[in-house]
């Protein structure tokens, strides 16, 4: 774990993005201490700037206060960003993990499945679904989770199909293990590397999703999102940039920040792709 | 009797087609010919036939290529159009209108009585349920000279000649339609008119240009050479077409409420709100009383006073409508100034609905009820959110539903709803566009019905009378009564009397000049230099 730390450290930017990342993170947990009440509250009178009337960030058209709406946003989309990968990883190493390791038909099977996933282009799939469903949270992430999962599908097939092959994967079928038990005590730890990076770009784009939906307006209507924020705003955004402008940088920075640690975890966790970058540069 | 009825003839309303050419020249400004007005439509009309589609995107373009009998003024009195002059017999049941002598269609061929009659009694009556429910009280349809038109009814209908302006029937070609499915006929795609402009070419998705019709009945008019509308779907861009000069009219919903501040500081433009008189749109927020505890009076007067009806015309509207003060809207006739919706009062209302029966739980929550986002733009989904947190200060918890424009339309008419937001057109007479929402007998599965299912017997009475009594009097003191009883009961909560911008080049004249606004001829409009 240390090891593993100090790779981390090596690079600059990926500490710089866990450091925004925490601070998300933070945000999200005290937004009920730092913004009591609900988000939707009108507080102040409707257009206020940044800086006037005690709002940090100005207020919306209805009045209510930006600061306190990307502080609750936040939970929001960081939530939206960690089930719907959650639910994505569950189903894409499922499949994955089955197609490679099994291999023949099986693989034939779930690689033409996911195919047929990866020719759709994923947002307009995205809004069908949620439109569909009708607007809800759930329906948000099950959204995002259906188009996010068969990137991940294709990696852990990869890893799985040569890792099948290794000597320690024949030694325990000798060994009599089932399958199930190979899969996932020999294999899976060994191939988890990459999903771990691979999740942490999904959780970024899944924010992104969510907030591209709720710009449509097809966010859940009684949740407060930046995507929300933002759509909100677009309208009036010559009369006031802070609608729009606020949870715009909220997202770029957490996009960014999720960017730049699975990288650094990517650096982390494959030291010898690291320094062969390292040695490049 | 034939001569007292002659005696009646309404030679009145002649005055002010005039005065306002003379009140053009009293400004110094003398009607000028030539130009060509460059304006907007959304969304893009599917036909330019009146009755084939009564969408308010063809009436708006359809209006200058044709005319009704008569047009109204912004107190909905009667203005003489393709007919000079009229008279009602004593009884209220004949209507004898003496038709313009000089009037051709664009093809050339001369209006006559029987256009009239053919339009009325089978183009607009099977194509267009409005004209129909008020048309079949028509016994007969005689044409005692080619100029002539009487119509007999079969009862007294006093808001009969609301029904003869051009929105609701226009006059079309019977020679072009007879014998034809009127929804297929060639005239469909290359309407012919009476109006001043005929219609000249339509690139769909692009833009329609109608021109100058020269053989138009009114000598010398139209001012204008030609009128184009163009189909501009992106808000953002028709505002900059305004802006720049691009486009030198802009009406309905081509400018979104939110850009209208900044157009009106603008030097060369005028805003102009009026206009909006004979559809007086009322929004409210429609309860369907079939959902425990909105069945409940009280607890819809509670509602009613939650909500800061100032706020929604100001903030969201941005100025552009003002508060409902009853079901009738103040343009509507009959509406009555001194009855009025209770004050907003929190207390008040929370007492009230204390006395139903809803205590406050320990979030504060008396009871939850979900609301159907009226799909219809963002500031219907604004307005949804600012009525939830009102109705958050009285211990209502809303939930938001989000649909589209299709199945809104599908649920509220099939009473599959909580709560919703609804504006309705009130077609200038309570009778018209106001009885339909609160009768028992109008309860149907069916959009703008009274799809709430309130029912009172009482009210279901002094509609019906107001219906068939003959004079105003009579009918005011029904109607009177009947909003005093409403604004008791509150069946839905009315919100705001909805009108819209029309944004003007300030060199255009005349722009709005009736009660219909930008659904007018515009013979009479004009570009000063």
């Amino acid at each position: 774990m240390r090891e593993f730390w100090r790779r981390y450290k090596r690079n600059k930017g990926a500490v710089v993005g866990l450091v925004i990342l925490l601070l998300v993170i933070l945000l999200a947990l005290l937004a009920p201490v730092l913004f009591p009440g609900s988000p939707w509250d009108m507080v102040a009178a409707p257009f206020v700037p940044p800086g006037e009337m005690g709002m940090l960030l100005g207020a919306d058209s209805l009045g209510r206060d930006v600061a306190a709406g990307i502080a609750h946003g936040a939970r929001i989309s960081l939530l939206v960003g960690a089930v719907s990968t959650a639910a994505a990883l569950l189903l894409g190493v499922t499949l994955g993990a089955l197609a490679g390791y099994l291999g023949g038909l099986a693989d034939d099977a779930v690689m033409r499945f996911t195919e047929f996933f990866q020719t759709i282009p994923s947002f307009v799939l995205a809004i069908l679904l949620v439109a569909i469903f009708t607007p809800s949270i759930g329906s948000v992430v099950f959204a995002i989770a259906v188009v996010s999962w068969p990137p991940v599908a294709r990696v852990v097939r990869a890893e799985f199909l040569s890792l099948r092959s290794r000597e320690f994967v024949q030694a325990a079928e000798v060994l009599g293990k089932s399958r199930l038990s190979i899969m996932v005590g020999d294999i899976l730890p060994n191939a988890l590397s990459p999903i771990v990076v691979l999740s942490s770009l999904m959780v970024a784009t899944a924010i992104l999703l969510e907030s591209a939906l709720s710009f449509l307006g097809l966010g859940d209507p009684n949740l407060m999102t930046w995507g929300y924020l933002i759509g909100s705003g677009r309208s009036v955004i010559r009369l006031a940039w802070w609608m729009s402008v606020f949870p715009g940088i909220a997202i770029f920075l957490t996009v960014l920040a999720l960017n730049l640690v699975g990288e650094g975890l990517s650096d982390a966790l494959n030291p010898r792709l690291a320094r062969q970058r390292g040695g490049a540069a | 009797m034939t001569i007292s009825r002659r005696g009646l003839m309404a030679a009145t309303a002649a005055a002010p087609v005039l005065m306002r050419v003379q009140d053009a020249l009293a400004q110094g400004v003398t009607p000028r010919r030539g130009g060509t007005l460059a304006t907007i439509l959304t969304p893009e009309p599917p036909v330019l036939q009146i009755g084939v589609n009564n969408q308010g995107p063809t009436i708006v373009a359809a209006t200058k290529m044709f005319q009704g009998l008569l047009t109204f003024t912004p107190k909905l009195e009667p203005i003489p159009l393709l007919a000079k002059s009229w008279t009602v017999s004593p009884d209220k049941r004949e209507y004898t209108f003496r038709l313009q002598e000089n009037v051709k269609f664009h093809d050339g061929r001369p209006m006559t009585a029987d256009d009239v009659i053919f339009s009325i009694m089978r183009f607009h009556m099977d194509l267009a349920p409005r004209a129909r429910a008020i048309f079949q009280m028509i016994e007969t349809a005689t044409a005692p000279d080619p100029h002539t038109v009487r119509l007999v009814l079969k009862q007294p209908f006093e808001p009969f000649l609301l029904m003869l302006d051009a929105s609701a029937s226009a006059i079309v070609p019977k020679h072009l339609f007879d014998g034809q499915d009127f929804r297929t006929a060639p005239a469909v795609q290359r309407p012919v008119g009476t109006g001043p402009f005929r219609f000249a070419e339509w690139q769909r998705g692009n833009f329609i240009r109608l021109e100058r019709f020269d053989d138009y009945w009114k000598p010398g008019q139209p001012y204008l050479d030609a009128i184009i509308y163009r189909i501009i779907p992106d808000s953002q861009s028709r505002r900059l077409a305004i802006e720049t000069g691009q486009a030198q009219l802009t009406q309905a919903n081509d400018i979104e409420p939110f850009d209208v501040p900044q157009l009106r500081s603008r030097p060369n433009l005028e805003v102009q709100t009026t206009g909006w008189e004979y559809f007086a749109p009322l929004s409210w927020i429609e309860l369907n009383h079939r959902v425990k505890p909105l069945d409940d009076m009280r607890v819809r007067q509670a509602m009613s006073m939650a909500i800061d009806r100032n706020f929604i015309a100001q903030r969201l509207w941005f100025g552009i409508g003002k508060p409902a003060t009853n079901p009738i809207a103040s343009t509507t006739r009959f509406h009555d100034a001194t009855v009025k919706l209770a004050a907003r009062d929190l207390r008040a209302a929370a007492a009230l609905l204390d006395a139903a029966g809803l205590r406050p739980d320990a979030q504060g929550t008396r009871f939850t009820i979900k609301h159907l986002v009226l799909p219809y733009g963002e500031i219907w989904s604004r307005l949804g959110e600012y009525l939830r947190q009102s109705l958050r200060q009285i211990g209502i918890a809303v939930e938001l539903e989000s649909t589209d424009a299709g199945s809104w339309a599908r649920r509220v008419a099939n009473w599959e709803y909580e709560t919703t937001l609804n504006f309705v057109y009130q077609y200038g007479d309570p009778t018209l566009g106001v009885e339909r929402t609160y009768v028992s007998t109008n309860i149907q599965k069916v959009t703008f019905a009274n799809t709430g299912g309130y029912s009172n017997p009482r009210v279901d009475e002094l509609f019906a009378r107001a219906r068939t009594a003959v004079t105003p009097e009579d009918r005011q003191a029904a109607f009177s009564e009947v909003q005093k009883i409403l604004v008791q009961e509150v069946p839905q909560i009315w919100l705001m009397e909805m009108t819209f911008p029309t944004i003007h080049d300030r060199r255009l004249r005349n722009v709005i000049t009736t009660g219909l606004g930008v659904h007018s001829s515009f013979d009479d409009v004009f570009l000063a230099s």
